[in-house]
């Protein structure tokens, strides 16, 4: 497609973390949180829409706006103040998570909530309303937000909160970036000894067992994950390994050697015979029969929270062809919950996930209007992109979720379709008296 | 470290400012724009400095320069580092054609550096240690018809701080000529990206290097040392006729 542009920028070809779809747009920059929305998308023709662009780590195409412009929040950069007494952070929505932690932690703070990557922006946590390992006891990101500036295309600006411009508030969380842009936001940090967690593994070999054990453990521990092999089938239908742990409690630890972290990188991307339902099974039984359970031990909470991180670019392990990221939530009812026949649909459908995770999610309600956690259990699956066949399998996936009155996440998605959007988020409605008329996004487009 | 930084609101400048905040430094920043200061004073503090003072200022209003070590030198109690980092591209086809506009090219990228740094050294030299460091650029190499103005105020720049590292040797006071290559910044928007742009954190990172181990000339990053010294042996019969 070709884009008209006087004098200004040029387009740039830009993907999501999931490769896939690719997309082009005018790439505008935010100069600063004083900034007017005019200054910054001067010469920009006034037909097209707007979406802000952080760090592009949304897996589908809720964080393109393809043959529109996108709004870089880079420059976004700067914290704003931290009230060492209460532990509120006040910063500019372009700063990452990783950013904020580098800082925070040496002084004895913690972000309320951390998603599986460090290098999302404090923006994008929001706009999506993502999650963490602790989903069952602290919600979502946005129930700790304490406000947010939104700046909207008329160059209007508006503090929000849950006392002040609460519509607004509700909408801007989980709003997936289409109320306008985020500037900056207050955080309520929570407070933490050291850098340490303390991890205990249980390698459970049936899907029974891993709800036996997030039962037993969603009360006593902060944070808990399962991984999940979801190429074996019958009696060890949703084998894996379950992990929980709890930020440690002692201040003395600092001396612990924490393993300098060297990031690698994925150097190019990998040619697509690589991964394979093959490879992908000996990976998933290698990991299984090397995770043998484990009391407690002490690990950084680098490791724990964000092991993708130490390698650069993992995205490339799938190829050019990319990959689609299908997160779904179905109601939890123990050993009749939906879930089964989700995992055992994919089991055998012939396709095949390279990390899968699942995790119960918590009674906490979040402020987002159209916020994806509910109540229930949900299930992550990483397949790579092979076309039609796998859009199909998806596809039933989705009915799947649909009949069991769940949702998919609009943040991880590239492909869901417009009915199942609807029956996803019946608070579309009502989300789009905020909308901004000249936001836009290639998911928006896709499913509305 | 305790550093005046001169044009703080440059996005290597401020890469290098927040760097320096996360050690506890203290910092005293001058540039124009006061309200952009005032963002970047209140990110150092959260980063982590010591303290940060400001003063807002054109750099090249000279009858400034005094007052501006003078309140540094009382902010810290003392100055170990000046960094001078405020310089202007400019559009070459227009400066060609308005002398004006050429002359502020000149006066902001040359005249108001040298003499900066000319301050920087009187400050310094009665107390014989401190560090000078000063962004040049690779683009006063050689001239280029794309940009001959901002690369010739570069040059001249270049040889002043020979002479002025030169003059100061005895005295103990380091002067470092930093010579970046193509950087991602607003000086820079409008030009389309390539594997040669670095980020202003990896040029801020080597600057501190540089103003630690007190060296001369660094090209940043250290493979435009190897591109400028090939360009630099081409011959001009040949020089003339490329389109750089």
């Amino acid at each position: 497609m070709t884009l008209k542009y006087p004098s200004l920028d040029w387009d740039h070809t830009i993907e999501s973390w999931g490769k896939y779809p690719k997309s082009k747009s005018i790439v505008c920059s935010l100069g600063s949180r004083k900034q007017e929305f005019s200054q910054s998308v001067q010469g920009v023709e006034p037909e097209l829409s707007y979406l802000a662009y952080g760090r592009g780590r949304s897996y589908g195409d809720s964080c393109l706006n393809d043959g529109n412009v996108l709004l870089s929040t880079e420059k976004l950069s700067r914290f704003i103040s931290l009230d060492a007494q209460t532990g509120i952070l006040k910063v500019e929505a372009g700063v990452t998570l990783k950013e904020v932690l580098d800082h925070i932690v040496p002084q004895g703070w913690f972000l309320p909530v951390v998603p599986g990557t460090q290098f999302v922006t404090i923006g994008g946590a929001i706009a999506n309303d993502i999650h963490g390992k602790n989903h069952h006891v602290a919600g979502t990101f946005g129930c700790h937000v304490k406000s947010l500036e939104l700046l909207r295309s008329d160059g209007s600006r508006r503090v929000c909160s849950l006392t002040q411009n609460q519509d607004w508030f509700k909408a801007t969380v989980g709003g997936l970036g289409l109320t306008g842009i985020i500037i900056w936001a207050e955080i309520q940090l929570k407070k933490i000894a050291c850098p340490w967690i303390s991890r205990e593994t249980l390698r459970f070999s049936h899907l029974d067992r891993f709800f036996e054990y997030t039962l037993d453990s969603d009360s006593k521990f902060e944070y808990t994950v399962g991984w999940m092999d979801c190429l074996s089938q019958g009696a060890q239908l949703g084998r894996g390994v379950f992990f929980r742990g709890n930020h440690l409690l002692l201040k003395d630890v600092s001396e612990i050697k924490v393993k300098s972290d060297k990031i690698k990188t994925f150097p190019f991307n990998a040619p697509e015979f690589v991964l394979n339902r093959f490879s992908m099974k000996v990976f998933n039984t290698v990991y299984y029969h090397t995770h043998p359970s484990k009391k407690a031990e002490l690990v950084h909470y680098r490791p724990f929270f964000f092991p993708l991180d130490g390698i650069n670019h993992w995205n490339r392990l799938y190829g050019k062809r990319g990959f689609f990221q299908y997160q779904c939530v179905v109601p939890f009812e123990g050993t009749q919950s939906p879930i089964y026949d989700i995992i055992e649909t994919f089991a055998r459908s012939g396709l095949g996930s390279f990390l899968t995770v699942i995790k119960t999610f918590g009674q906490k309600p979040s402020p987002g209007l159209l916020s994806f956690p509910r109540p229930g259990v949900t299930l992550t699956l990483d397949v790579p992109n092979e076309g039609k066949k796998t859009l199909r399998v998806l596809e039933r996936l989705d009915e799947k979720v649909v009949e069991a009155g769940g949702r998919v996440y609009p943040a991880k998605d590239a492909r869901m379709s417009k009915e199942s959007f609807q029956n996803y988020f019946p608070e579309r409605a009502e989300f789009e008296k905020f909308k901004d008329p000249h936001f836009s996004s290639s998911f928006w487009r896709r499913v509305t | 470290m305790k550093i005046l930084i001169l044009g703080a609101t440059s996005a290597i400048a401020e890469a290098v400012a927040r760097k320096i905040a996360s050690q506890h430094g203290e910092l005293f920043l001058v540039a124009r724009n006061g309200q952009t200061l005032e963002m970047i004073s209140q990110d150092l503090i959260v980063r982590g400095a010591t303290r940060v003072g400001q003063a807002v200022g054109d750099l090249t209003f000279q009858e400034k320069y005094t007052e501006w070590f003078e309140a540094a030198d009382h902010f810290m109690k003392g100055i170990d580092v000046v960094l001078i980092a405020h310089g202007t591209l400019g559009e070459q086809r227009e400066l060609e054609k308005d002398p004006d506009l050429a002359f502020d090219i000149f006066n902001v990228n040359f005249i108001s550096a040298a003499l900066l740094s000319q301050a920087a050294a009187n400050y310094f030299e009665k107390g014989r240690r401190g560090v000078i460091a000063v962004l040049g650029s690779v683009a006063g190499d050689r001239g280029r018809q794309s940009n001959y103005f901002y690369g010739s105020a570069k040059a001249g720049l270049d040889q002043f701080l020979e002479g002025l590292r030169n003059r100061m040797f005895l005295s103990g006071v380091s002067v470092v000529t930093i010579k970046p290559g193509f950087v991602s910044t607003p000086m820079t928007a409008h030009l389309r990206k390539n594997f040669l742009f670095a980020n202003p954190e990896v040029i801020a990172s080597g600057i501190l290097k540089a103003i630690v181990k007190k060296r001369d000339i660094v090209y940043l990053p250290w493979f435009w040392k190897y591109i400028m010294c090939v360009i630099k042996m081409i011959p001009e019969f040949i020089f003339k006729r490329l389109k750089l």
